[in-house]
């Protein structure tokens, strides 16, 4: 008797498990079908022309602003985040009271949520600075939204270096920055690259710190002062026009193949450092 | 000798770069705080603190104006509750499986999965739940419920794993030896001893869950106006920025920017018992 009841709550606690385990893979399966189905047969040559106006609603102008974006962002976010993340892990001493500080607020910034950031960049980038709406403003709110994500896959990298490495160039005489720029540094390329690349998902992904920051135009900017649309924002503006809904689908369609190859590019990344190590 | 001098002045100089660029952290928090209540809390005293967070009217175009953000503080607090209602026990559950049970291959398979789940933009879920979730139960506070449950899975199933997977092996064999089946080993010593690790994993799943904006805009039906039923529409305090912020201006501009206030103070709470959270783990 006892023996049986323990049997079915084996089976029971087994079937709970599996039954979760597949509603979460399910409901991937579901998200993803569903928007190729609606999405890949609208994906019509005109999608891909160059210039965009309400007949061909063309995405072309919104990738390309995807792009200068994300470049922007990232050559702002990446140097501070690599200084900062060597900083933390190479010069800092144990209980230094401003490391504890700067753990606290990057801990803070990863969890501000980005319609914050872009009430924020709202008001200091294109307000209080006079940037405007701007591919510029957009960049710098959402280098200050990914710079936790860089400084922590930087520490880490960083810290994952053998100190051996770090022992060998002191012992022949380098002094420690050369030693960090020189040895600890390009070891740890592959951990932040894979970090950058997390980062470039995130900013591709953002519509809510965008849409007050960078703008809503659709046309390719001719400088980085003018207006653009990623194409989140781009997506998110067809489907609140309510006109373009089969056009929104299938720009969905190009959004998940750049999503799938961001993270498939850091998983690549990741794999051969933990091969390597 | 002025070689060496020229050295460590170098070194000095960047010890100095790398110390600066540490601090922006710092300085962007700073002035993050700084530019949101320098613009939203003089709002908040034109309109008087309690009329603004408990007023139950948000009409900021009538005259007179009323500017109540209760509606949008309980509509955020239902949706999050909801969201972990449904994300956190298939979330933990799904981590259960990934961390214990899942033979190797099929693993292999599994984590891209969860990991695409956590790339898939806002945007992208929206359109899913206007078009499969809408049609099954409306712009209400139950599709927004549904649609962020499945949003946070990624974060809840990640965090939780982790935690499953820092127990030692020796809890698992020990209550195997005392006779216990695999599940029910994992079930009431695993699972039991990752707890604070997983609460973690819930704590951050409502910091998504409110911070959240696009998905919800385009599900919950946004009607600023105290919740009646689970499917009637809703508007959450990050839906009432991003739809008014476009064309708003004086006061009314003012008072969105304070409701942002009241979203990042919910936020630093949820920060803070988080922070205080993963001191306790250690």
């Amino acid at each position: 008797m006892m023996r049986r009841k323990r049997k079915t709550s084996e089976i029971l606690l087994g079937a709970v498990t599996w039954f979760a385990a597949a509603v979460t893979i399910g409901l991937l399966l579901l998200l993803v079908g569903f928007i190729l189905v609606r999405g890949v047969p609208h994906l019509k040559p005109s999608l891909f022309a160059l210039h965009y106006n309400s007949d061909n609603v063309s995405l072309v102008p919104a990738l390309i602003s995807t792009i200068v974006i994300a470049i922007v962002s990232l050559v702002i976010a990446v140097p501070l985040g690599v200084f900062a993340a060597i900083y933390l892990a190479e010069y800092a001493r144990r209980g230094n009271r401003a490391v504890a500080v700067i753990r606290m607020t990057t801990e803070t910034l990863s969890g501000i949520p980005s319609i914050v950031y872009g009430l924020f960049g709202g008001l200091f980038f294109v307000v209080f600075l006079g940037w405007g709406y701007s591919v510029l403003a957009g960049a710098a709110t959402l280098s200050i939204m990914i710079l936790p994500l860089v400084m922590r896959s930087a520490e880490e990298a960083l810290k994952s270096v053998p100190d051996t490495y770090r022992e060998g160039s002191f012992g022949l005489g380098a002094g420690k920055l050369r030693t960090v720029l020189r040895i600890v540094l390009p070891s740890a390329v592959p951990g932040i690259l894979a970090g950058v690349i997390l980062a470039v998902g995130r900013i591709v992904g953002e519509t809510a710190a965008l849409i007050y920051t960078a703008g809503t135009v659709a046309q390719i900017p001719g400088s980085p002062m003018q207006s653009a649309r990623t194409l989140s924002v781009h997506m998110y503006s067809l489907s609140s026009e309510g006109l373009h809904t089969d056009e929104g689908y299938a720009t969905a369609v190009v959004l998940l193949v750049v999503v799938v190859l961001i993270n498939a590019l850091s998983a690549r990344i990741a794999k051969r450092l933990g091969r390597r190590s | 000798m002025n070689r060496l001098n020229a050295n460590k002045l170098r070194e000095r100089l960047m010890g100095a770069v790398f110390f600066i660029s540490a601090l922006v952290s710092i300085l962007a928090v700073g002035l993050i705080c700084l530019f949101l209540f320098a613009n939203g809390l003089p709002a908040m005293g034109k309109i008087g603190v309690f009329s603004f967070l408990l007023g139950r009217e948000w009409s900021p175009t009538d005259t007179p104006a009323r500017f109540g953000i209760l509606p949008m503080i309980v509509g955020s607090l239902y949706v999050t509750a909801g969201a972990i209602l449904i994300g956190v026990p298939i979330g933990v559950l799904t981590a259960v499986f990934l961390a214990r049970v899942c033979p190797r291959r099929l693993y292999k398979l599994l984590k891209p999965g969860v990991d695409l789940l956590a790339g898939i933009p806002s945007v992208v879920y929206g359109f899913f739940g206007i078009a499969v979730i809408v049609p099954l139960s409306g712009s209400s506070i139950l599709s927004a419920c549904i649609l962020l449950g499945i949003m946070i899975l990624p974060t809840v199933i990640g965090l939780a794993e982790s935690a499953l997977r820092a127990v030692p092996e020796q809890y698992y064999e020990g209550a195997l030896a005392l006779g216990a089946g695999h599940y029910r080993s994992v079930f009431t010593v695993v699972l039991p001893a990752a707890k604070s690790g997983i609460l973690a994993a819930v704590v951050l799943g409502i910091g998504r869950a409110i911070g959240e904006t696009m998905a919800v805009v385009m599900v919950a039906g946004n009607q600023a106006r105290m919740p009646v039923s689970l499917l009637k529409g809703v508007r959450t305090m990050t839906a009432n920025i991003v739809i008014e912020m476009g064309y708003a201006g004086d006061l009314h501009r003012e008072a969105l920017i304070a409701t942002g206030v009241v979203l990042l103070m919910f936020i630093l709470i949820i920060n803070l018992s988080l922070s205080a959270l993963n001191r306790r783990g250690k």
